[in-house]
């Protein structure tokens, strides 16, 4: 169940899509700034969400799948946010706030709490090794809406039929510029977050978890980010397709984020 | 209306009577060409217009704001019973030395809100032939800022122009009466924009020279195109364009060691039909590493082959692609007239509001004048029949009345201040006005010492 707190952080994040929404059809500066501030707030509350039950459970938000989860969506809030604030453009931000709303209200079925965590997941390297991982989600789902993006601006393009928010969201190259830095953070976040993680694991055990699957499906998701990023600079590849992979690896994250977290691995059961 | 000083309320104390915004002018919509050539003001001719009709006394502040579409001279008059707008059409007829039979029927005339209402929609660019277009906007804040700068302009033209400004801004920032592109030209490049961003930097290829394409060509040198090269089968004549436009012209032959190189192609061939085949841009997209190249095909027959539309980072537009979009988004901008009305409406209630309060002040000072007329009138009368009235005595008597007065007023000024509605506080102040015999004659009234 969520708590008050994240209730509100929820409500906030309805608001916040139903202003980037109708700032598609109708801009209005006003209602712009209204959103990302809306945005802001839920992503306020949603930090006190996240320290108040960390708070009752006497540990760190990514204990468990549900707080990982929370932690998540929380990232990939602030990482929007930020790029936002930077680009000086919302159109993306109806997105974004819908797969957050949506992310955040399907937690209690995507991640039942009541799992512990494996008894030694703790210490400053273990949370560096954690976070850097879900940020790098954050960022590939980032990636993921600006590739979906890309792909409708580029059949809008092609149909000949401009609409509306045809005309308010960025151009192609752009959401192309944008994805791809989303994807560079996304792969630091992650090379550095497995580094830290092998680190971590050797200092704990003496030895490396080569054959577990979370760390498969992770050199396999750095794999194909990075074939994104190279396929993305050739000509048969650039534009409209690259877009696609990128979108499709984000299956993969999401594989690796939930089934995997939750029934297939040995050592990563939550995160 | 006339003027006296108030050091409290700058605004105010310029007033004494009804405020009314008068307007005269003709347009796009009543008057044909040849008339609106007549009637056109220079800049300079703006101004010593303006500066005339104060003169000659028709109106206290005066603005013309003259465009190729439309003449029109916003004033405040010193004198609200006359018929200011007459005045003004004399004015106006006398000025560019034309018979008033030519202006008959070819003018339009408001007073009041009507007058700041028409403003308004001329700034949020509703009465343009080109709904939307946003070049109005910036004529009137010149007109405006000119007419400021001489002088010309008082605290009510002042209020309702920066009023104009404001909804003119409004209405493109918040509907979509200005957001779309409405010309084929523009359309085009409004499109590539949505491809590449920025067109800073980028390469565009001409191809053929017909007049949209040069328009093309205005609208890509407007937003910094990097390089612009002019391919035509005359030689001479791409040069002649080249030049004319700013960029490098290149023979025909050499059209595909080109054609790779440009990130947007405009074709305008005349009747030269499918110049650019699929096998040709095949050839230049593998040459440029398959970046998106977006093409503009203005040739009727086309010059673009039509299943070169397929290809892969390949953006093409003909010329019937371009208009169906100028009619959407025609439609898609009278749609937002409502909207853009609305916040019309919204500014023309705010200037009402504050219309109302600068009368309402206006009035107060206009009756607490003719009180102390009146008690000067009555104290002298009196005092000189009674005998051994101090000095003392006398300057209390004179306290006490002035107190009265201000007692009198203070009732009435707060019932002016926050009465329900704009109407009905006007209502108020006219019927105070008829009361006391306010109309016409404030400058006849002197400050009190």
């Amino acid at each position: 169940m969520l708590n008050q707190t994240a209730y509100l952080s929820l409500a906030l994040y309805a608001a916040s899509f139903c202003c980037y929404l109708r700032i598609l059809y109708a801009p209005q500066v006003w209602l712009g700034r209204l959103a990302t501030l809306l945005l802001a707030g839920g992503i306020l509350c949603h930090y006190y969400a996240l320290l108040e039950r960390s708070h009752g459970m006497h540990t760190v938000p990514y204990d468990d799948l549900y707080g990982s989860m929370s932690l998540f969506a929380w990232l990939l809030g602030i990482t929007y946010l930020a790029l936002e604030l930077f680009h000086g453009q919302r159109s993306v931000g109806s997105l974004v706030s819908l797969f957050m709303l949506v992310w955040m209200a399907g937690l209690d079925w995507l991640a039942p709490r009541g799992i512990p965590a494996p008894p030694a997941a703790k210490g400053p390297l273990f949370a560096l090794h954690v976070t850097l991982n879900i940020w790098a989600y954050a960022a590939f789902a980032l990636s993921f809406l600006l590739s979906i993006v890309y792909l409708l601006q580029d059949h809008v393009l092609r149909s000949h039929r401009p609409g509306a928010a045809f005309w308010r969201f960025p151009a192609l190259e752009v959401l192309d510029r944008m994805s791809r830095s989303s994807v560079f953070v996304g792969l630091g976040g992650l090379v550095f977050g497995m580094v830290s993680g092998f680190v971590w694991q050797r200092r704990l055990t003496g030895t490396y978890s080569w054959g577990d699957l979370k760390v498969i499906v992770t050199l396999l998701i750095v794999g194909v980010y990075v074939a994104y990023l190279l396929l993305s600079r050739t000509a048969s590849w650039r534009g409209s397709r690259a877009a696609l992979i990128c979108a499709l690896n984000f299956v993969l994250v999401l594989f690796s984020y939930t089934l995997v977290n939750r029934y297939l691995t040995e050592f990563h059961r939550y995160f | 209306m006339a003027t006296t000083t108030n050091a409290k309320n700058p605004a105010a104390s310029r007033i004494t009577g009804p405020i009314r915004v008068a307007l005269i002018g003709c347009n796009h919509r009543t008057a044909p060409v040849e008339l609106r050539e007549r009637v056109a003001f220079s800049t300079e001719q703006a101004l010593d217009a303006a500066t005339q009709l104060r003169k000659q006394g028709i109106l206290e502040e005066a603005v013309v704001v003259s465009t190729c579409n439309r003449s029109e001279v916003y004033g405040v008059a010193g004198d609200p019973s006359a018929s200011v707008t007459d005045a003004m059409e004399r004015f106006l007829t006398s000025y560019h030395r034309i018979p008033r039979a030519d202006l008959e029927g070819r003018t339009y005339r408001w007073i009041g809100t009507d007058a700041v209402r028409h403003l308004f929609r001329v700034a949020a660019g509703l009465d343009s032939m080109l709904l939307g277009e946003a070049e109005i906007l910036g004529q009137i804040r010149s007109a405006y800022g000119r007419a400021l700068e001489h002088g010309a302009t008082g605290p009510i033209l002042n209020r309702a122009f920066q009023g104009a400004l404001e909804v003119g801004k409004r209405v493109r920032a918040e509907t979509e009466v200005g957001a779309r592109p409405m010309s084929v030209s523009l359309a085009g490049v409004k499109l590539a924009e949505r491809v590449f961003g920025s067109l800073k930097g980028r390469s565009a290829l001409i191809l053929g020279a017909g007049d949209v394409a040069e328009q093309v060509v205005e609208h890509l040198r407007n937003r910094g195109i990097g390089s612009l090269r002019v391919v035509n089968r005359s030689f001479d004549r791409a040069k002649h364009l080249a030049e004319r436009m700013g960029g490098e012209a290149v023979a025909w032959d050499s059209l595909d060691r080109v054609l790779s190189a440009p990130d947007i192609i405009v074709t305008s061939v005349g009747e030269a039909g499918v110049v650019l085949t699929r096998e040709r841009l095949v050839r230049a997209l593998a040459a440029r590493d398959g970046r998106p190249v977006f093409v503009v095909d203005l040739g009727v027959p086309r010059n673009v082959a039509p299943d070169a539309a397929g290809l892969y980072n390949l953006y093409l537009y003909n010329i019937d692609d371009l208009g169906e979009i100028v009619e959407q988004n025609k439609r898609a901008r009278e749609a937002e007239i409502p909207r853009a009305e609305a916040i019309i409406s919204e500014h023309v209630a705010k200037f009402e509001s504050w219309r109302t309060a600068l009368e309402a002040s206006s009035i107060v000072d206009d009756l607490r004048g003719r009180f102390r007329k009146e008690r000067e009138i009555l104290l002298r009368e009196w005092l000189g029949t009674v005998q051994g009235v101090s000095a003392e005595e006398r300057k209390r008597i004179a306290n006490i009345t002035e107190e009265l007065i201000e007692r009198l007023l203070e009732e009435p000024s707060a019932r002016l201040r926050s009465g329900r509605g704009t109407p009905g506080r006007l209502g108020a102040i006219e019927a105070l006005r008829q009361a006391f015999g306010l109309e016409g004659n404030a400058d006849k009234d002197e400050e009190p010492e």
